[in-house]
């Protein structure tokens, strides 16, 4: 990802070492920490983990530091299987989820940092404020004219019901949103990967009769054209999601209504 | 005591918990008018309901004939008949227009070539009273919580509904026996915060990690549970722990039933399909307790699976890799990632796995909390509500069935916020809050927050989770649960010695697994000395040296009040009638499947 210059009070110093005294088969795990309270700098903590008494994924490496060796590390998690989007963070260089990103996978030390371009609240927990209200903006619920069925279910043949796979599976982790270039620069503007693919979502559901209104609001030179189709977003995503597709789509469909 | 500063609000409602329940109710309440808040420790579409799987039930009869009586007679039989039955019919009659509004609300469900929504068989969901498998769970493929999870959440946003987000529920504020509102700590600036509420609505979700090995997720901690012991009210039924037959062996993640629901079975190292002897009707599909209890008779026969033959095998390879990818695509992920298995071709090695809590914050069927007196064991609590899996209303009695919990926290979810609706106005005034109204929360934040002993909490928490996962599993026995409350006793015990490194107050996630722990181990001890006390065996609560149902002198909740470590028990009885006079009574019969 692209480097540049930190104001001073951000960056990043060395931090403590944590030692596994006598064990055999050692990983060292760097891990960005950052105090609220106290005025110091970030600092990069280094934990030795003796893998023999580990669990296989990063997030098991995190706990058996939260519990055993530092219990002031602070992180999010909840579901440990990948589908609730907390652990979310950036693990030897990608977005991924700690509970679903095998340590194996990981060659020398592993660097642990939050997600990155956003502000961090503490430690690995980003502030996630803005994603959550560009989210809020699209209107991501269901909108119709015609009131439903009274006892019974809106009709969708499988086929229509196919086009919303790969996109409500979304965990709204937000790898892919703070893994965009365009997003890093534009973030106040430009919807962002992961918006979009929620917007998607909606526009594509066969039973939603507001698709006009949808692509009007869309239709912007910020919130949705500022994607370059860099894919970083579709390489990131943990749970195989296609976000790069899912805008092409929209931009597919601002086209077919013009024409 | 540090002098916190403390941020005052005034609501008509407040809920604690932004899981579907809380969602559902938060949404409902708006809808009636009130002025409402949401307080959740996590972001609502990280809740843990989000991980739920296979279905939601209801007798939608898409793709068989279908039948709400049908549901509730299944209910009944599946709670081992200490649900009450008014709850369960309003459940299973509630069901079909709940599932129809979720599907209006936008929820992604599975088709049916027809275009209506899909739906699965799943254990102990049969047709005609108990004779065949009926497809009753609405599925949207194997993530059905996601699907109603972040759709409950999009409708919340739609009706505008204001969310604390990151906000810790540490305790109620009590006057005079009724519920006033609830202090919370803002996890992301440190600050304290004091509701005031006509209501407030508990839907904090199970205590899964009371046990060392469950499916459920880190945050499934007994909150609500710990601030209801702590208000001096009883918890319910809480000897009632589920175990999952299917729990991923090693790792606990699940696979859903409907993978047994679209026809996977579980076989013993000898390879047969030995559900066909224990529960010749309904094989692989009977309730969860009978079959996570004979695969442990199985295992402990020495016919367990893998290199110390302590596990069972599923098998869905015989399922096809078109019918995997499309209907259980989830499991599939998860089966590769948590147990290296390509499900396509091998079987998935499983364990049965604490899964869920039938036991909880005892209600009536409007989602009022009780507090059971000898005189009348139906007594509320004024402006106290439970829903979720942190209630016990009781729909699921003994032992719940697949798809009714997703069930349960809509339909309640809705109840209660229609309850509120009837028996009070919006914009009520308030009375002022009474002076140390919020000591108990605030003393309990700053005694954990300076905690100095020379144990740490994932000590205590592992002494526990070991404990129960020994002592209060699959089968219990006299002496294993004698045993176990003993333990636990002096598990407890070590509490006072607790200390937490971190002393900052934003995102201090140390003080808030000690705030955690408090709650889980009041769980726990409410659960090991009411399963003690149970001399009988009934659903989930499996007692060897009483192996038979006993209806004349069990079939009863158990109430436990646990104060500063010591659980003492009582009674109330189990509604033994129904709702309207559209369904009669069902009266206990020889449970088979
Ligand atoms: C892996 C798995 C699969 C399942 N599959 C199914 C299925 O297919 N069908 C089915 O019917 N059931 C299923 N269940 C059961 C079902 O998912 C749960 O019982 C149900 O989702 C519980 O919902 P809830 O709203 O009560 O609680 P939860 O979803 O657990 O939500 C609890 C909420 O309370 C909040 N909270 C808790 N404590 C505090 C506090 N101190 N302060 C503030 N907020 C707090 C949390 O932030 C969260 O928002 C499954 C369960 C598991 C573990
Ligand atoms: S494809 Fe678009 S959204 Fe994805 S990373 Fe590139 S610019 Fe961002
Ligand atoms: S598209 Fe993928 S990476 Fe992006 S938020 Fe959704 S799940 Fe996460
Ligand atoms: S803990 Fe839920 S996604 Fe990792």
């Amino acid at each position: 990802m692209v480097e540049f210059a930190l104001p001073p009070n951000s960056r990043v110093q060395p931090g403590k070492v944590y030692k596994a005294v006598g064990a055999k088969n050692v990983k060292v795990f760097k891990i960005y920490r950052y105090d609220p309270d106290s005025n110091a700098n970030p600092r990069l903590d280094s934990y030795e983990i003796d893998l023999d008494a580990c669990g296989p994924m990063v997030l098991d490496a995190l706990l058996k530091i939260k519990n055993e060796i530092d219990s002031t590390l602070t992180f999010r998690r909840s579901c440990r299987e990948g589908i609730c989007g907390s652990c979310a963070m950036n693990i030897d260089g990608t977005n991924t989820l700690a509970c679903l990103k095998p340590i194996e996978d990981i060659k020398g030390e592993a660097a642990i940092y939050p997600l990155p371009h956003m502000p961090v609240v503490k430690d690995l927990i980003p502030d996630l404020t803005l994603p959550y209200a560009q989210l809020a903006s699209i209107k991501p619920w269901m909108q119709t004219q015609t009131a439903p069925p009274p006892d019974g279910e809106r009709l969708q043949s499988p086929e229509e019901r196919e086009k919303l796979d790969g996109l409500w599976e979304c965990i709204l982790c937000f790898c892919c949103q703070t893994s965009c270039p365009s997003y890093w620069w534009n973030g106040d503007r430009y919807l962002g990967p992961s918006v979009l693919l929620q917007a998607a979502r909606w526009i594509l559901d066969s039973r939603d009769e507001m698709t006009g209104e949808r692509l009007d609001d869309l239709e912007d030179p910020f919130k949705l054209y500022r994607c370059h189709t860099i894919m970083n977003c579709t390489k990131t995503c943990p749970k195989g999601l296609n976000p790069a597709k899912a805008i092409g789509a929209i931009k597919e469909k601002i086209m077919e209504r013009r024409v | 005591m540090a002098a916190y500063k403390i941020i005052d609000h005034t609501y008509d409602v407040v809920v604690v918990g932004a899981g579907g329940a809380g969602l559902r109710a938060t949404m409902g309440m708006g809808q009636a008018g009130f002025k409402t808040a949401c307080i959740t420790k996590v972001f609502p579409t990280r809740s843990h309901t989000v991980a739920a799987q296979g279905g939601i039930g209801a007798s939608l009869g898409n793709m068989a004939e279908d039948n709400w009586k049908w549901h509730m007679y299944d209910t009944v039989k599946g709670s081992d008949w200490l649900g009450d039955q008014d709850a369960i019919e309003y459940m299973c009659r509630e069901a079909v227009p709940a599932v129809h509004e979720l599907e209006h609300f936008g929820v992604p469900f599975s088709r049916t070539p027809e275009g209506k929504i899909y739906q699965r068989p799943f254990g102990g969901h049969m047709s005609n009273f108990g004779e065949k498998p009926v497809q009753r769970a609405c599925a949207a493929a194997d993530r059905t919580g996601h699907a109603i999870l972040h759709t409950l959440y999009s409708q919340c946003l739609k009706h505008q509904c204001e969310f604390f987000i990151e906000y810790f529920a540490i305790d109620l504020i009590m006057e005079n026996g009724a519920c006033r509102g609830v202090v919370a700590w803002n996890l992301d600036d440190g600050t304290l915060h004091r509701f005031r509420a006509h209501k407030v609505v508990l839907a904090s979700g199970g205590y899964g990690r009371a046990f060392f090995s469950c499916t459920s997720a880190h945050t499934c901690t007994g909150d609500g549970h710990g601030l209801v012991a702590r208000a001096g009210l009883p918890l319910q039924d809480m000897e009632f722990v589920q175990f999952h037959p299917t729990g991923i062996y090693g790792s606990g993640c699940l696979i859903t039933e409907g993978a047994r629901g679209e026809g996977g079975y579980v076989t013993n190292s000898a390879g047969e399909r030995f559900m066909e002897r224990y529960a010749p009707t309904a094989k692989d599909l009977a309730s969860r307790d009978v079959v996570s209890r004979a695969m442990t008779m199985e295992i402990r026969e020495g016919r367990g699976v893998g290199k110390e033959n302590d596990h069972i095998y599923l098998h869905l390879e015989h399922l096809g890799a078109e019918t995997l990818e499309l209907r259980l695509p989830g499991i599939s992920e998860t089966a590769k990632i948590f147990a290296g298995v390509d499900v396509t071709k091998e079987p998935i090695p499983v364990l049965p796995t604490v899964h869920y809590n039938m036991g909880g914050i005892p209600t009536n069927v409007y989602g009022e909390v009780l507090r059971p007196t000898a005189e009348n064991p139906d007594a509320t609590v004024e402006g106290l509500m439970a829903i979720g899996e942190a209630a016990c209303v009781s729909v699921h009695g003994a032992n719940r069935l697949g798809t009714n919990s997703l069930l349960d926290i809509v339909v309640f979810g809705r109840a209660c916020a229609l309850r509120a609706a009837e028996t009070m106005k919006p914009g009520t005034a308030h009375k002022p809050l009474p002076k140390d109204g919020s000591d108990l929360a605030l003393s309990r934040f700053d005694r954990l927050r300076n905690a100095n002993g020379s144990m740490h909490t994932s000590e205590i928490r592992l002494a526990m989770q070991k404990t129960m996962q020994m002592d209060a599993a699959v089968f219990r026995t006299s002496k294993s649960l004698a045993e176990g409350c003993a333990k636990m006793d002096q598990v407890a015990s070590t509490l006072p010695q607790l200390k937490i490194n971190d002393r900052s107050t934003v995102w201090n996630s140390d003080l808030v697994e000690a705030l955690e722990l408090e709650n889980l181990m009041d769980c726990a001890l409410a659960t090991i000395v009411s399963a003690e006390a149970r001399h009988e065996s009934r659903g989930a609560h499996a007692h060897e040296d009483y192996p038979d149902r006993d209806d004349v002198n069990w079939q009863k909740h158990s109430l436990a009040w646990v104060e500063n470590g010591k659980v003492k028990l009582d009674y109330r009885p189990v509604h033994t009638y129904t709702l309207t006079d559209e369904v009669e009574y069902i009266k206990p019969q020889k449970r088979v499947y």
